[in-house]
Parts: C-alpha cells; structure tokens; sequence
C-alpha cells in the first residue's frame, strides 16, 4: 500500500506566497482533487510533487522515498498544462516516445491506448495538424499504458468532450481500484469514487 | 541504451520534417563564406591566408545560430519537463540530443568545408588537417552550447545572451583550430593543436552533460 504524505509545504513565486504549511496524505486508491482560483498554486503544487519545483520548507514523503529517488521517478506520470507532445512526430511515435520517457509502461500496446482514447484513425498522423482537444486525448493515451502509481494530472479535462471526460474519469477509477492514486487539478465537476479535495 | 539511441532517432526524425531548423544556418554558413572572394579579393594568396580563419568563424557562428533550436522546441512542448522527471539518465538523454544536434549542424560542414576550403584556395593538404579540425572540433562546439542553450531556454529572444555566454569558452577553439592550419600551411608541425583540440573534446564529452542537466533543471524550476 503506497502512501504520498506532504507536511508543512510552503511555496513563494517571486513576492506572492502561494501556500504556506499545506499538509495532506493519500493513500492508494484514493484521489485527491486539488480545486482553487486561478493563480492559487495549483500547477505549483503539482510541479513540487512531480519534482520539477523547489518549495520554500516542508516535506514530502512517498513510501519513505524522497522526490530524487529512482523508485518515485519510476511510480510517477505527471501530466502537465502542456501536452508534451512534438508537432514533427505522429501520434503513434509521440505515444512511444513518452512511454519510453516517462513510466516503466511494461505494456506496449500503443494502438490499443490511442484506440481507448477515440484516435486509432489518427494514429500515423502527425500531432501538428490535430486539434487542442484530439492532443489533449493522445497526451491522456499514456494513462492506458503506464504502469505507475502516482499520477499527477494537471487539469486532464480543459479542451476534452464531455465523452472523453467520461473516458478518463473511468480510467481514473480502473487505476485507484487497481491500487494506484491519483492528484489531480481541475476547476470542472468530477464523478469520481474516492475522491478527497482541498482548496488552496 | 534504448532512449539514447531513440532521442537521436527522434531529433533527426523531427529535423528531416521541420528542414528549416537546420537547413537556414547551413545556408548562412555556405552563403557567407562564398561571399569573402567577392568582398576581399579574388586573388588565390589573400584568400588562402584567409581562409582558415574565414572558415572556422563562420562555423562557430553558424553552430551559434542553431543553438537556439536545440532545447527550444521541446520546452516549448512540455517534453523537456517529462526529461527531467524521467528516470532515465538526463545528462544521457541532453548527451543524445547534442549528438543529434551535431549530426544536423556539425556533420554537414565538414561535408561542405572541403568545397569551401577548395573556393579560398586551400591546398589539398591544408584541407585534410581543416576537416580534421573540424571532425574533433565541431563537437566540441554543440557540446559546450548544451549549457549555453540549456541556461537560456526559458528566455525569450536569447540569442545574444547565448552568444555572449558561449562565444568566449569558444575562443581557445577558435586559436587551436586555425593555427593547425595555418601551421599546416606554412609545413609548420601541427601535433600541439591537434592535441589541444582532442583534450577540448574529451574534457567536453566528459563535463558538458552533467552541466548541462543541471543548468536545465535550475532554468525549468
């Protein structure tokens, strides 16, 4: 049973403190829904889980593994603002690519991700010339591949379908039952089981 | 082993598609540098004296220009965030993507520079030791604009920064290089040179990753 614990985190960007002494844990099979007013830390938050910020003081804990550890990197998918995916490559080499990056995803099977997400059409087009929410779906493919157990999703449903959400938000679901636990960052209505939030 | 050898795939994969990004400082490198005979003189002696500094500044210059693509597409994307957090090596993938970088701006001028050097009057022998230079130099040059590249890329318009951040640890290149062949020329030993150039290099191979994913991940916080 994995455990993420954050205690007494504080964030400052620039003059603005963002959040001062934020505590919490999850457990897994939990998910915890990060809500707040634009520009409260949410991404913030996010970032200094996924290790990609410094915060001012604080702690956080997964397993009794620090953020550096190769055991968190291995257990982590963090989906940020951006899609992280290059115009120049087709949906199928992008989804590779980022697997291979990411996650230790053991399965490979790339077109049956893409298919889950609505976009086996598309698979060898290049991701250029798709739409904001048809890249927002091959980047929430990786959910159907990866085998890691914290996921860190950054506002996963601006710019989906109210189909796509349904989608995700099942998976979401499929993922904690499996184990698995999930932060995640919207402003939208969620119909997920499990689900804890704070307010920042 | 697999992300080393897929990042470059992947680069060159993303260069061949987006030709512009490497092609235009190749077009500047030849452009200019088949410009100095007009402007100088077309006389054979003036330009051969010329000519190893002429080829070597145009080089550093167009390795210059395309630094700024190196990193700069993929932070634009978001790739670069999942780099860091990858558990792979991202000194290993950085190291990938210099090579590749290489492959797009360094490799194509030591497959141009024996025309160019034959266009200045270079005589066949200063040509080899020119393509020499170039072969153990020129990845010195992307390997050490990594840190430049990799300290600027959440910078707006950072080309002049980039040139004032990497042009001077370009200069004890820039001496070796064109002293080899002018030594060359003049039938002057040109081992010390050489020898300079190879410890730039395996210095670089050996520093520039770590530095470069450690200003990376300072840009990105």
């Amino acid at each position: 049973m994995s455990k993420l614990i954050v205690n007494n985190l504080s964030c400052q960007k620039g003059y603005n403190l963002l959040f001062e002494n934020l505590s919490f844990e999850i457990n897994s099979g939990e998910v915890l829904k990060v809500s707040g007013a634009n520009g409260s830390g949410k991404t913030s938050l996010l970032r200094i889980i996924a290790g990609l910020s410094s915060f001012e003081s604080g702690e956080i804990d997964y397993d009794s593994f620090n953020l550096k550890s190769e055991q968190y990197k291995l257990d982590l998918l963090y989906l940020g603002h951006l899609a992280s995916l290059s115009p120049e490559l087709s949906c199928l080499e992008n989804l590779k690519y980022s697997s291979l990056l990411g996650t230790n995803s053991l399965k490979n099977d790339y077109s049956k991700a893409l298919k889950q997400v609505g976009l086996e059409k598309y698979e060898n087009d290049l991701v250029g010339t798709l739409s904001a929410g048809q890249k927002k779906r091959i980047a929430l493919s990786l959910l159907f591949i990866t085998q890691s157990k914290v996921w860190l999703l950054d506002e996963p449903f601006s710019a989906l379908d109210s189909k796509a959400i349904t989608i995700i938000e099942s998976k979401i679901e499929e993922h904690c039952i499996n184990g698995g636990l999930c932060i995640l960052t919207t402003h939208q209505e969620c119909n997920i089981k499990n689900l804890k939030e704070i307010t920042l | 082993m697999s992300i080393f050898l897929n990042t470059i795939s992947r680069d060159l994969k993303m260069a061949i598609r987006n030709p512009s990004s490497f092609l235009n400082p190749l077009m500047f490198f030849v452009i200019s540098i088949s410009l100095f005979p007009i402007a100088i003189s077309p006389e054979a002696e003036t330009l051969s004296r010329m000519a190893p500094g002429i080829i070597w500044v145009i080089t550093m210059l167009s390795v210059l220009l395309s630094l700024n693509t190196l990193f700069h597409y993929d932070f634009d994307n978001g790739v670069l965030e999942q780099m860091i957090i990858s558990h792979h090596s991202l000194s290993l993938i950085l190291l990938a993507k210099t090579i590749a970088h290489w492959i797009l701006s360094g490799l194509p001028i030591i497959i141009l520079s024996p025309f160019l050097g034959m266009a200045l009057f270079l005589n066949s022998e200063s040509i080899i030791i020119l393509i020499l230079t170039l072969i153990i130099a020129t990845p010195c040059l992307s390997l050490i604009g990594s840190i430049g590249a990799s300290l600027v890329v959440g910078i707006k318009n950072s080309g002049m920064l980039l040139s004032l951040l990497i042009l001077p640890l370009y200069i004890p290149i820039l001496i070796f290089a064109t002293s080899a062949i002018s030594n060359a020329q003049s039938n002057l030993a040109i081992d010390g040179q050489l020898y300079f150039l190879g410890f730039f290099l395996v210095a670089s191979l050996i520093i520039t990753p770590f530095l470069s994913a450690l200003s990376l991940k300072i840009s990105l916080e």
